[in-house]
């Protein structure tokens, strides 16, 4: 197959799926696009002949327009824009979750310091306060106090810009020093593994210990339902678990008998890097077959079409 | 492994052979993040700053 990758900036994760796709001896146009435009009749990025495109953008907003654009042109392209606009955004993200019926965090938005302390008041402390766009763990608060929460409240209003005006308030869960990252193509789970971390934030980019997980038979089911709940994709599901006793003791890498999980968000351009290092599974050659069904399907779609 | 200037402090640094256009690396001596602009002869340039939408 002849297929493009957009990019700006190639970490691992794209070397290993470029390495991957390069053995299999499939073509691959590489796309900076940061190099191109997009107009609204076509695009300086050869993207013609491409049986398909794989959004690896690290960019968010990039990621979001690029995408859009070469859906509208018909280039078939994953994952689907309208995925990428879900999961972009941490608020679309929950509501799409429990609109599914998936267990997530109990979550307000408020648009003013005044609401948003209404809402931190209500939730008790500790609870959390997260952009709406964001990740590896960056600008998200855990509160303690009354004070800090007017404080952070007042900085995010005073010198963010305004996505920081959109207060995005959680309620804390009591994780038992983990959280579960799974990768997955259309909701079949490619590999899990849990993140371990003294630190409330349990993100491998901030340094959590990674090691294989065990997904049990709930986990699996929310996986799938997650993933059909922002429309399929490449995504990597995160959830916590819940319901764990204080004096529980987890085998590492196995769920804990009774506990159940809350999913917390879903993210539409994964990294899978730790994931390879953490697990047996060969991830890129998972992913790459998942990309050579999908070019196959989108094919046979524009052949019936 | 190849080796060409760094932009920054012209120190030394080492390439690896399956370098790619858009992979970045770092300096040994300054420390400095660089993009990998071109990879026959290798070219270097300053890495953009981390922007606050990139992630996942």
């Amino acid at each position: 197959m002849k297929v493009g990758i957009l990019y700006s900036r190639i970490r691992r994760d794209e070397k290993l799926l470029l390495s991957e796709l390069r053995d299999r001896g499939h073509d691959v146009e590489k796309i900076d696009v940061r190099k191109h435009q997009f107009s609204l009749d076509g695009t300086t990025a050869p993207v013609d002949d491409l049986d398909l495109v794989v959004d690896r953008c690290l960019s968010t907003s990039r990621s979001l327009y690029a995408t859009r654009f070469l859906d509208s042109y018909g280039v078939p392209v994953v994952n689907d824009p309208e995925t990428a606009d879900v999961c972009a955004d941490k608020a679309k993200n929950s509501l799409a979750l429990q609109k599914a019926g998936v267990p997530t965090p109990k979550t307000d938005v408020a648009f003013t310091k005044e609401s948003a302390l209404e809402s931190i008041e209500k939730f008790g402390y500790p609870c959390v306060l997260k952009p709406v766009v964001g990740s590896w763990g960056r600008l998200m608060a855990k509160i303690d106090t009354r004070d800090a929460a007017e404080a952070i409240l007042e900085h995010k209003a005073t010198l963010g810009h305004y996505e920081h005006k959109v207060f995005y308030v959680q309620e804390f869960v009591d994780k038992p020093g983990r959280d579960i990252r799974v990768v997955a193509t259309d909701g079949e789970p490619v590999a899990a593994m849990v993140r371990s971390s003294d630190h409330w934030l349990t993100n491998a980019a901030k340094g959590a210990e990674t090691r294989e997980f065990a997904l049990d038979d709930r986990a699996r089911e929310l996986v799938e339902t997650a993933s059909d709940a922002v429309g399929g994709g490449l995504l990597g599901v995160d959830l916590m678990e819940v319901g764990v006793p204080a004096d529980a003791e987890a085998e590492p890498g196995e769920p804990v008998d009774g506990a159940d999980y809350t999913v917390h968000e879903v993210n539409h351009t994964v990294e899978f890097k730790a994931l390879t290092d953490s697990t047996p599974t060969d991830v890129p050659a998972r992913v790459v077959d998942w990309l050579e069904a999908k070019a196959e399907a989108f094919d046979e779609a524009e052949v019936t079409a | 492994m190849t080796e060409t200037e760094c932009v920054e402090c012209g120190g030394e640094v080492s390439l690896h052979d399956d370098l790619e256009v858009g992979e970045i690396v770092d300096c040994g001596t300054c420390g400095a993040e660089l993009e990998v602009i071109d990879v026959n002869p290798p070219v270097l340039d300053r890495a953009p700053e981390l922007e606050e939408d990139w992630g996942e």
